[in-house]
């Protein structure tokens, strides 16, 4: 069923909004707001040891060099340094390469050659932070200069220079092919089409730029031999394993801590070799040594996004029904494969290209090439590869309907998998738990007041004003996953949970994920509240600590609510259960005679008959006796395996203003309607929709991280990479509707990334319809002025 | 210089930037760091009243001045307006702009009670912000203005 409601209502200090508590799911004020306001958070630059030292990383200046030597003399006698370490020292430990998410390898410190712009070369351990930077002055590095691969479209030419030296065999710069979908069925249907488009689509690379930037604090302790690291990461568990198969340190003496993360968006996923220089350090120094990176280090070293050449094809009819959709991608993954996704998935889930529409065949074919640039290729809030995939299907079905004359809208109206279709197995394998799209489009369109706007675009026309009207609908994959067909580097994607009860009745729940700033400590209680009856109050979140938290892979790809969240309810009815037959016996009555109101047991007919779970709690812990066979406590503990992903979608409406003097865009309203299934916590998902859609915003019209011919990356700044102010936004306009997952066990879906998938092709098909009087059929973005001014004057070009 | 009211006197090197100086030397961490270019504005505290990017200073400039960090903010009767409208308002996801959002919006209601959105998105428009997509922290001044000038009027109401 689908339930829809009206927008969210404002806090004010007069409409009492936030005082009603729910014990479950509602609005609820977050739990970890309490120490941020006050300046009490810990992040990792926070933290300081007795005795710590401070790393810094001496990079390459340039993008493709062989290293001759390096002269570390002068930097070892700076009176306040403890250690200078190169590549040389770590391949005398086998410590100079480590295992990416990928299964590639990358070089934690360059041993043979340089194969991108600031990559490590070697480290410096010092007192304090200000004279560790200043020896990364005194090491002098002899580079022999090589020709560099820097446009993607001929890193596989055949005289391109090799940039995988290090791979045994290597002779080009291939890194991997994949294809999904029938190749032969997809071709017959275009050969019948009465009408075919074509459009090569850019995403550019851009990067999550999270207001902390990657740092660590690693101690490990000479005597016990045990490594505490306090390290900037989303998936701390997984994390532990590798390091144990890094650095060769049995798992049970390392601790990975991972304290309050200010933003991580798929950044903090990767291990960088910043963190394995920091070990090393400790290790080798036997004092804690903090590594912090500077944010031009965070911006060109780290885990960019996208980077996808896109041709798409839509086969369709004169009326405009869709019949398949192909497409063949050109991939940049930089130097090193460093993806971080289920490794059965190289591209992702980019396979959901065919979007939220009913086909008859699809098919796409990959490759994907190394480039002397940074390694990374998902992260950013990406779904792992949907936000590829959205924007080329969202911005394709606009191309079809600039060809055949008609309304976006309608186009996608005409074309929705019906409700009646779930679960529905799209032609490249995909199973769509739930879906009711009509209706969340018929909402936006309403909210945006569709009709009227499209007569106000055309009385602007008439006067040579450029307002475009920019559609896009998009289905998510999230809640990664099945563990039968998803693991990173063989670790399976399922998520533990445990509940411990107290003798009072307060509750302590321990999660494998590890919050960001989504909130987990106040929706994770929120769910054990609506399971079990405690209020969240009374319920505390453990997280991102592997010597405390049951094993789990993380919080990326919205997996937190889909899988942890699912451990969260399954190990709440997991106690429940216990309790129930706890309560038979207090009551003396059966245990098929109890129903359960939220909180109690009661005796069905008899509701005076009733004991309160923390009645049965104290009991579980107290001196009486139990029923036959029930041990003491109150606790459970699981793990969750998803049998399938969950589907979140919206419909989102985006209207631009376009200066036609300066080719200036402004964002006059953005109307997303969300479909996350059952919500938890509705004021945290409309603040993780406004989030995604800012992103959308920056990346549609601001954002990319760009090279020049030598490899020089020219977004190394906050002055050069541009991010949205809040002048650059609009007030957002939320809704949402209500189609719940069915194999989830509360229905929730997962929201943390939806408006960042959704909301760039709805930003670029508002700049593309503004520009309609001008024959515009495409541009790529980042939609700056320069971009569309020239996109006006009909020379539009790539972006790379 | 003072920092919160406290007088602080310690050696630093003349290069030491106010950020680290408070961060490091004076062991107030709710200050953040977050770009080194001026741009990010999560360094804010407030010198003698007005916002100032504490990354764009030398602690040696500080000398004698009144510095404010989010440490400053609260009092013994309580949180400041703008820390609970962010609380109410779900100003923050991560919380590291946060201190410096909420400086800077204590600093522009003490000069203007009533501001529309244009003028709070301006005031905050130095100041960058990757979760929230701004509209909730410009809810949340919004709602810390109108429980100031609740207060005031009741202030007032108790003089009069």
């Amino acid at each position: 069923m689908t339930v829809t409601e009206d927008a969210n209502q404002i806090p004010t200090p007069e409409n009492n909004l936030n005082d009603h508590k729910p014990v479950g799911f509602g609005r609820m004020l977050r739990k970890e707001d309490a120490r941020l306001v006050r300046g009490q958070g810990q992040f990792c630059d926070d933290i300081v040891l007795p005795g710590m030292l401070h790393l810094a990383i001496l990079r390459s200046p340039f993008a493709h060099a062989k290293i001759l030597s390096i002269d570390t003399s002068a930097a070892e006698a700076h009176p306040k340094v403890t250690a200078v370490v190169t590549g040389a020292m770590l391949a005398e430990h086998n410590l100079a390469w480590m295992p990416t998410l990928s299964n590639d390898v990358q070089a934690v410190l360059a041993t043979d050659k340089v194969r991108f712009q600031h990559q490590e070369v070697a480290f410096v351990v010092a007192e304090d932070r200000y004279s560790a930077r200043d020896a990364l002055e005194l090491i002098d590095v002899e580079y022999e200069m090589l020709e560099p691969v820097i446009d993607v479209r001929k890193a596989m030419a055949p005289d391109a220079p090799i940039i995988r030296t290090d791979l045994e065999g290597k002779t080009d710069n291939h890194c991997f092919t994949w294809e999904t979908g029938d190749k032969d069925a997809t071709q017959a249907v275009f050969d019948a089409a009465e009408v075919v488009v074509k459009q090569e689509i850019v995403y550019p690379r851009v990067h999550p730029a999270p207001m902390e930037t990657c740092a660590c604090v690693a101690d490990l302790n000479p005597v016990s031999g045990k490594l505490t690291l306090w390290s900037t990461t989303q998936a701390p568990h997984a994390h532990r394993t590798v390091y144990a198969l890094v650095a060769g340190l049995p798992e049970h003496k390392i601790q990975i801590i991972a304290p309050d993360i200010g933003g991580g968006f798929g950044g903090k996923v990767p291990i960088y070799p910043g963190y394995v220089c920091s070990i090393v350090a400790s290790l080798l120094i036997g004092k804690p040594v903090k590594w912090t990176e500077d944010r031009t280090e965070n911006l060109v070293s780290t885990g960019f996004a996208r980077d996808y050449v896109m041709v798409g094809e839509i086969a369709a009819t004169k009326e405009g029904k869709i019949q398949a959709i192909r497409t063949n991608v050109l991939a940049d993954h930089g130097a090193f494969n460093g993806v971080a996704s289920p490794i059965k998935y190289p591209a992702g889930f980019f396979g959901v290209f065919t979007g939220s529409y009913d086909i008859d065949a699809a098919y796409c074919h990959m490759d994907a090439v190394f480039t002397n640039k940074a390694p990374g290729g998902v992260a950013y809030a990406c779904s792992f590869r949907i936000t590829e995939a959205v924007y080329l299907v969202e911005r394709m079905v606009d191309v079809l309907a600039y060809d055949l004359k008609m309304d976006p809208a309608e186009l996608r109206l005409k074309n929705f998998i019906r409700s009646d279709q779930f679960p529905y197995e799209t032609k490249t394998g995909w199973v769509y738990d739930s879906g009711n799209y009509e209706p969340a489009m018929r909402k936006a369109m309403a909210m945006a007041g569709y009709d009227q706007l499209r007569q106000e675009q055309a009385e602007k026309r008439e006067r040579g004003e450029l307002m475009g009207i920019g559609v896009s609908f998009f289905t998510e994959a999230v809640g990664a996953g099945p563990r039968k067909d998803m693991d990173i580097l063989g670790l399976g994607m399922a998520d533990g949970c445990e509940l411990r009860i107290h003798p009072t009745g307060k509750a302590v729940v321990r999660i494998s994920v590890k919050t960001q700033g989504q909130g987990h400590e106040t929706t994770f209680a929120q769910i054990i509240a609506e399971e079990i009856g405690i209020p969240p109050d009374d319920i505390e979140v453990f997280q991102g600590d592997t010597d405390n938290t049951p094993f789990g892979l993380g919080t990326y790809g919205s997996r937190s609510t889909p899988v942890s969240g699912a451990a969260a309810a399954l190990v709440a009815r997991k106690v429940r259960d216990k309790a129930q037959i706890i309560a038979s016996g207090m009551l003396e009555v059966s245990v098929t005679d109890l129903q359960w109101d939220k909180g109690a047991f009661s005796v069905k007919g008899d509701p005076s008959k009733s004991v309160t779970i923390q009645d049965i709690a104290m009991r579980a812990h107290g001196a009486g006796d139990l029923p036959d066979g029930i041990e003491g406590g109150l606790e459970a503990q699981i793990c969750y395996n998803p049998s399938n992903l969950t589907y979140p979608f919206g419909a989102y409406i985006c209207v631009v203003d376009v200066d036609p003097g300066t080719a200036e865009v402004k964002v006059r309203r953005f109307v997303a309607v969300d479909d996350c299934g059952t919500q938890i916590n509705p004021m945290i998902i409309e603040g993780q929709v406004h989030g995604g859609l800012t992103d959308g915003v920056g990346m549609a019209l601001m954002q990319m991280i760009s090279f020049d011919e030598d490899g020089n990356c020219l977004a190394g700044s906050l002055m050069d990479y541009l991010i949205p102010t809040a002048m650059e936004v609009p007030d957002w306009e939320t809704g949402h509707t209500v189609t719940p997952s069915p194999h989830h066990p509360i229905g929730a879906k997962g929201i943390g990334e939806s408006a960042t998938v959704g909301s760039p092709p709805a930003v670029v098909n508002a700049v593309v319809d503004a520009l309609q009087p001008y024959g515009v059929r495409h541009a790529d973005m980042p939609l700056t002025p320069s971009r569309v001014w020239e996109a006006m004057q009909g020379n539009a070009t790539p972006p790379i | 210089m003072k920092i919160n009211g406290n007088d602080v006197t310690l050696d630093a090197e003349p290069r030491t930037l106010l950020v680290n100086f408070i961060r490091e030397n004076a062991g107030l961490t709710g200050t953040h760091w977050g770009c080194d270019t001026s741009n990010c504005g999560t360094c804010v505290v407030l010198i003698d009243g007005k916002p100032v990017k504490s990354c764009t200073q030398l602690a040696a400039m500080a000398g004698g001045h009144e510095v404010t960090t989010v440490e400053g903010l609260a009092t013994a009767d309580g949180l400041d307006s703008v820390q609970e409208g962010f609380i109410q308002c779900h100003g923050l996801q991560c919380g590291f702009c946060t201190p410096g959002m909420m400086l800077t919006a204590r600093a522009l209601l003490n000069k203007n009670p009533d501001p529309t959105e244009e003028v709070i998105r301006e005031a905050i428009s130095g100041q960058i912000c990757r979760c929230t997509g701004y509209a909730t922290i410009v809810r949340s001044i919004q709602w810390a203005a109108s429980k100031d000038r609740e207060t005031a009027v009741s202030l007032e109401g108790a003089n009069a």
